[in-house]
This record gives C-alpha cells, sequence and structure tokens, in this order.
C-alpha cells in the first residue's frame, strides 16, 4: 500500500519514494587501543558492496599510540581473510612548520606505491603528543565492480610529529577487477589509540 | 500505530525507523551576505556533530582582487583569534591560455591572523567570485587540536579559475563555537554560506 499525501507519493513498495539525503550513515568504530580498525561487509552491519557506487571513510581525531607513524590502508577481497590488494598511488601535499615562515608543496614518492600490496599511505610521520592527531576523509569508487580497477581519493590534516601542519593528498587504485569487499585502517607500527572512523553510503543521484 | 509498507516499517512511535537510510548531512544555518563585513556563526557549532562543513556558494567581493578568509572563535564569536597553523597551495589558468601557475602560498606558522580560504585574488565583476567548502572536524574536543580542510575555487581579478586546497588546525584545545568569513578588505558584497553538520 502506497503512502500518498497532497497527492505526492511518500512511500511505497516498503521504501520511501521521496528524497532522504544522499548520504547514508552505515558504520561508526571507535578506536581504543586499536590495532586496526576494518569495515568488513556484512559483518556488524557494515555495508561495502554494490549497494552504493561511492562510500566515503570519515577519519576524526586518529591519534597514534606511538610517535612518527604512517596511517595506512588496505583493502580486501575476500571479506578481511587478508589485506594484501595491489595498488599504484600518488601522494603529494603542503605543509608549513608553527614556527617559521614559508611552506612548502610537492610530490613525496618515498611514500606512493607501484603496485604494492602493503599499507597504502594516508599520511606520514603523525605526532602522538596529547594534542595530536589527523582527521581527513577517503572516498572509495565502486568497490563492487568486476569491470574496473577501484579508486580512491584521500585528504588529510595531519600534525606532524615535528609541529607541522601536513596537508596530505593521496589517490590510486587498488589493481583488482575482484570486489573489494572489506576495508582496514591502521598504523605503520603500534596502536591506534584512539579516534573514529566513520563509513557512509553515496546513493545514486 | 507504524507505518509499514510491503512488510517493512517505515515509522513507528514518531519515529523513522532505524532501518531506514536517512541522509546524513543536516543544514544547520544558511546565511546570505548583502554588502556584509563578516559572516559569523556563532550558534550551531558543538558537540553535536564531529564534522561541520560550511559551503560557500558564488561568494561575490565587493573589492576587486581581495582573498577570502576565516578565523575562528572560542568564546562565541567575542573573539576571532585563535592560534592556527595551516598549509595551502593552488593551482590557476588564465582565461587566454597565456599561463598556469601550481604553489604554494598562504600557509600560517602559529598565527591568530585570519586564515586563507583562497590565495587568488577573487574577481568583483558581477559574475565572478568564489565557491567552496571548509570542514571543520570536532570544534569541541577538548583533547585534540581542531583539523580543518578547505578547497575553494575561484573567478580570479586577473581573470582565471584558480583552486585553493588548504588544511591545518587551530592549536587549541579548548571547544571552537563560532566562526568568521571575510575578505581581506572590502565587503562581501553576496553569496551564500551554508552550514551543515554530519552525523
Amino acid at each position: 500500500m502506497a503512502i500518498i499525501s497532497n497527492a505526492t507519493t511518500i512511500a511505497d513498495a516498503g521504501a520511501f519514494s521521496v528524497g532522504l539525503g544522499a548520504m547514508v550513515h552505515i558504520k561508526t568504530l571507535t578506536a581504543s587501543d586499536s590495532a586496526n580498525l576494518s569495515f568488513v561487509h556484512g559483518s556488524s552491519n557494515v555495508v561495502l558492496d554494490s549497494t552504493y557506487p561511492l562510500y566515503m571513510f570519515k577519519l576524526i581525531n586518529i591519534h597514534p599510540a606511538n610517535d612518527n607513524v604512517q596511517l595506512m590502508h588496505n583493502g580486501s577481497i575476500d571479506a578481511g581473510s587478508n589485506y594484501n590488494v595491489a595498488a599504484t598511488t600518488i601522494t603529494f601535499e603542503g605543509e608549513k612548520a608553527e614556527g617559521s615562515d614559508g611552506g612548502t608543496l610537492g610530490y613525496i614518492q618515498a611514500h606512493d606505491h607501484a603496485q604494492g600490496t602493503g599499507g597504502k599511505k594516508l599520511t606520514y610521520n603523525c605526532g602522538n603528543d596529547n594534542d595530536q592527531s589527523l582527521s581527513g576523509e577517503l572516498m572509495l569508487f565502486n568497490p563492487s565492480s568486476s569491470t574496473f580497477v577501484k579508486h580512491y581519493i584521500a585528504v588529510v590534516s595531519n600534525s606532524h610529529n615535528g609541529n607541522y601542519e601536513k596537508n596530505t593528498y593521496t589517490a590510486g587504485y587498488y589493481n583488482t577487477t575482484s570486489d573489494i569487499d572489506a576495508f582496514k585502517f591502521f598504523y605503520s607500527s603500534g596502536n591506534i589509540g584512539s579516534g573514529t572512523i566513520k563509513l557512509y553510503g553515496i546513493k545514486d543521484s | 500505530m507504524g507505518v509499514i509498507s510491503n512488510g517493512t516499517t517505515l515509522l513507528d512511535a514518531g519515529a523513522l525507523d532505524s532501518g531506514v537510510a536517512t541522509g546524513a548531512m543536516t543544514l544547520l544555518s544558511t546565511v546570505t551576505a548583502s554588502s556584509s563585513a563578516t559572516v559569523s556563526f556563532t550558534s550551531g557549532i558543538n558537540s553535536t556533530y564531529k564534522e561541520y562543513i560550511f559551503k560557500f556558494i558564488n561568494v561575490l567581493p565587493a573589492s576587486d582582487g581581495v582573498k577570502l578568509k576565516f578565523n575562528l572563535s572560542i568564546d562565541g564569536g567575542s573573539n576571532y583569534n585563535v592560534t592556527k597553523t595551516a598549509a595551502n597551495f593552488y593551482a590557476g589558468h588564465l582565461e587566454n591560455d597565456s599561463a598556469t601557475g601550481f604553489g604554494y602560498d598562504g600557509g600560517l606558522g602559529q598565527s591568530t591572523n585570519d586564515a586563507f580560504g583562497t590565495v587568488g585574488a577573487i574577481g568583483s565583476a558581477a559574475d565572478e567570485g568564489c565557491s567552496g567548502f571548509l570542514h571543520l572536524f570536532d570544534p569541541s574536543n577538548t583533547t585534540f587540536v581542531k583539523h580543518f580542510i578547505s578547497k575553494v575555487t575561484i573567478y580570479g581579478s586577473n581573470p582565471q579559475s584558480q583552486i585553493t586546497y588548504g588544511a591545518g588546525y587551530a592549536n587549541t584545545t579548548s571547544a571552537v563555537n563560532a566562526a568568521r568569513f571575510n575578505m581581506e578588505s572590502g565587503n562581501i558584497a553576496s553569496g551564500t554560506i551554508k552550514l551543515y553538520g554530519v552525523s
């Protein structure tokens, strides 16, 4: 039975017909000295499949347990049994020290990947003073495509351990035509001391 | 009484059922500039959301060749002088195809000055101006600094398309509860700035 108000169909066939917003919150994970934060499709109400063409991870105040570490991500094509998908990536950034004039902008080849299967860096040299952390977002495109590689684009604002603002842009593609059904965030060493990562699905418009 | 359609509960007990996917961006406030010296948001920025997004839509300066700037407040807008470290870079292309640009500009090192929303000079002709976004993360957190990330594109006074990418942190563990936008000189002739909370 449809719900019709003022000649407008509000709901029908078990779904709303009116727009409810394109950005749908799926899952929030909060770190507490956690080795990693992982989003696995079908586990704990996580959706990471063909339901949405675009997924967005929001990273909020991610704080490392260890100083001077790199925040990474990796995908899985076997529901989280292995996080080792090959990717080719790029990294560039602007940075500015707290106590000096000037600033730098550049491509950081040392932190990119050419078909690497290890962790893909979102940023690096993360500080772990009590007030240091990073925040940002990562967009993952069409992870269930069986035709295309899986693109991602990310940007973070990072409190560098040497007291810099590090504005890191990364992008790349997971070079697989298998579906990515799990995604993990972790540091190069040590735990994620604290922080929140939210996963959203972006509806077709 | 619940509202059930095709076996799926959509509404019950005065609220959408938890299984109904809804939007995560909530519009909190819209301010329309009209020869305004500043546009300020002094309410709605609190611990309700972990992320806030400001959207700039066709923000036009009254004076030609000025930059969009912003600052933050920890006292509800009495003072906009939070210490910030920020990094910005840009890419631009002139309309006449004579030059392009790409570089670092407009950083702040522990400064209470206004931060750069754009590092390029915005045109003030009727069809010029700028549009973009500023994300502010977890402004009420009393443990961490407050990160922000921005992306603003302009129609430059030297006719060109130029985009500024910026990020930084307000180096305070006090809650940030207000934000202000202005041109480096002169008024904001027109434009809309919207504030959203992301749940």
